[in-house]
């Protein structure tokens, strides 16, 4: 499979990543290209293989049903975690008007 | 008196704790010694000698009050600016994070600091960790300390963790941490002519860590010996409730267990590594190793890793994939860059922000992961690629029920020239050869000093383990270490 110019357009909408038409000419041929060479796994037999989902086999966890049981991951960090933000306005994170 | 900055971990914690020298003195050389480095080797994003200092005062009060010290009381190190640290700038270098400065500490950091450790600065790397020779830094280039003999080009230190790497060869930090997502440890470590352990896949707390391949990402140490790294990596590992992927098991006293005595044990050689074309020096290299470790009294077997033509592609879809999702938080809203066009909305904020934000190779990986898990692909990218993983992970599984480590080069060359690959992707890709089939199996991994290649630069071979078992990677790793007997340095040009 290959891209064309609409295709990858289409992929940095997706992405959210704005590009210019000179990006786009640009990001074609590099993306064909790891494509092209990626696509090789197709001639793997995986018939009856299941895709991995754990490298390490490991199990989910569940924390105790404790309010702020762990005081780094818990609540009451409004301040904290708008710290970094780039436009915090009334203890809120600010962005641009949404509904008209 | 030798130079404080020729002084690995081990001899610095010793050396403090006998009173040869302060921990201030030490912080104090070492200092000194990356302020000088900076402006050529540009190792570091931030450089924080308070920080230094401060744990190094807190190293020296408590030994003057006979207090009980830790395990890296007194030693400086360099953090990958891909650690989260409290108050102190982190940005996976990269726009998109510039000034933002984290309200927490990661947990591996955490737990150098509470080992006594102290922070020399922030390390540069390629962006969000993405690259094998630091050229995608927002902040610009690693130079390597090393070069060819005669020649003053500018050599790659190796990637992603190229700060890591650069600092620790050219001795302006003892040590340094490093993550490795498909070989971002052990490839600069072998560039550099230093020894570097990605651990088992859950052994360090991937919190706080800025997010690469989750599934992929471990952090480990860099440093100049087996046993450095051993005293080091057992710092920084141990279970974490707040990692969900953190394995819930005891660390195992590794530098208390070091032996390199290996008879009874058995060492693979997988015949699929010796690629067509392999540089000589680097097949050398490895017919050396081999015969070291026979010669600490290993059995060496041939072995069969069937997939391993198929590691790196696999790899080029699932590291971009995840990358794609974990990415998305960057947006302009929570934290880190805002790029807002005049009577832009919403969408068109986050566009321009992650356009403004992000560099090429980023945004490169973000759109490959966001194609192979569009709707109409996802099956025959994606699920295709998990699947290869499950045999590649099976190989290695295989081969384990016959031997003990599995033996092979780092790379397949020394550091090659800045530019001399950034052009064409693939061919960065290709770098990643040897590294990557372990890191999609989770397995631990080592990379130590071979030798010096017909230009003069360093050259590294890996160990690879089974499951948990980072002791048989830090024995065969040691047993190779006594007898490759690597003393070469850099030349100070810096």
């Amino acid at each position: 499979m290959s891209v064309d110019t609409a295709t990858v357009a289409k992929i940095a909408s997706l992405a959210r990543i704005k590009v210019t038409e000179a990006d786009l000419s640009a990001m074609v041929p590099e993306l064909n290209g790891i494509l092209a060479w990626v696509e090789q796994l197709g001639e793997v037999d995986v018939t009856g293989i299941e895709p991995m989902t754990a490298v390490i086999p490991n199990h989910q966890r569940l924390r105790d049903d404790v309010v702020n049981a762990d005081p780094l991951t818990g609540g009451d960090m409004r301040d904290a975690v708008l710290a970094n933000a780039p436009a915090p306005e009334h203890g809120f994170f600010g962005v641009p008007k949404v509904i008209e | 008196m030798t130079n404080i900055t020729d002084l690995g971990i081990a001899a610095i914690r010793d050396g403090v704790a006998k009173g040869t020298f302060s921990a201030t003195e030490v912080a104090t050389a070492f200092n000194a010694a990356v302020e000088a480095a900076q402006p050529a080797l540009n190792a570091f994003i931030v450089t924080t000698p308070e920080k230094a200092l401060e744990a190094a005062a807190k190293v020296d009060a408590d030994r003057a009050a006979g207090k009980p010290l830790g395990t890296m009381a007194g030693v400086p190190i360099g953090m990958k600016d891909l650690f989260a640290t409290k108050g102190t700038q982190t940005t996976a270098a990269s726009k998109i994070l510039e000034g933002f400065k984290p309200q927490y500490e990661s947990t591996v950091s955490q737990k150098l600091w509470d080992a006594g450790a102290g922070m020399l600065g922030k390390l540069n790397l390629d962006q969000f960790a993405m690259g094998s020779s630091n050229e995608t830094s927002a902040f610009g280039n690693v130079i390597s300390p090393w070069r060819r003999p005669g020649d003053t080009a500018p050599l790659a230190p190796g990637g992603s963790s190229g700060g890591s790497s650069a600092a620790v060869a050219a001795r302006i930090a003892p040590a340094a941490t490093g993550t490795d997502t498909g070989g971002s440890i052990r490839q600069p470590a072998a560039f550099t002519g230093i020894s570097g352990i990605k651990p088992t896949y859950g052994r360090c707390s991937r919190w706080g860590v800025v997010a690469f391949a989750s599934s992929l990402d471990q952090a480990g140490a860099m440093a100049h010996d087996v046993t450095d790294c051993a005293i080091m990596l057992e710092a920084m590992a141990g279970f974490d409730p707040k990692d969900s992927t953190s394995l819930n098991l005891p660390v195992p006293e590794w530098t208390a267990s070091l032996n390199a005595d290996m008879r009874g044990k058995k060492v693979g050689i997988p015949r699929e590594y010796r690629l067509e074309g392999m540089d000589p020096d680097v097949a050398k290299s490895w017919d050396d190793g081999i015969a070291w470790l026979k010669d600490a009294g290993a059995e060496i077997v041939e072995i069969s890793l069937p997939h391993t033509k198929y590691a790196l592609p696999t790899y080029y879809i699932i590291a971009p994939a995840e990358a794609s999702s974990n990415l998305a938080r960057y947006d302009g809203v929570r934290y880190g860059l805002r790029d807002l066009p005049d009577g832009a909305g919403l969408q068109d904020m986050y566009a321009a922000t992650r356009a403004a934000g992000f560099g090429p190779e980023v945004k490169r990986r973000i759109m490959i992961g966001t194609y192979v898990l569009s709707a109409g692909f996802y099956d025959a990218y994606y699920t295709q690629a998990q699947k290869v993983r499950t045999l590649i992970a099976r190989d290695f599984t295989n081969a384990f029920m016959d031997v003990d480590v599995i033996l092979v080069p780092t790379a397949p060359s020394s550091a090659f020239a800045l530019g001399e690959k950034s052009a064409d992707p693939l061919e960065m890709y290709l770098n990643d050869v040897f590294s990557v089939p372990a890191s999609l199996a989770g397995l631990p991994a080592m990379s130590v000093p071979a030798g010096l290649d017909r230009n003069g630069l360093p050259l590294g071979l890996q160990v690879i383990g089974k499951a948990f078992d980072e002791q048989g990677v830090l024995n065969a790793s040691l047993a190779l270490e006594q007898r490759a007997q690597f003393s070469a340095r850099p030349e100070k040009w810096w």
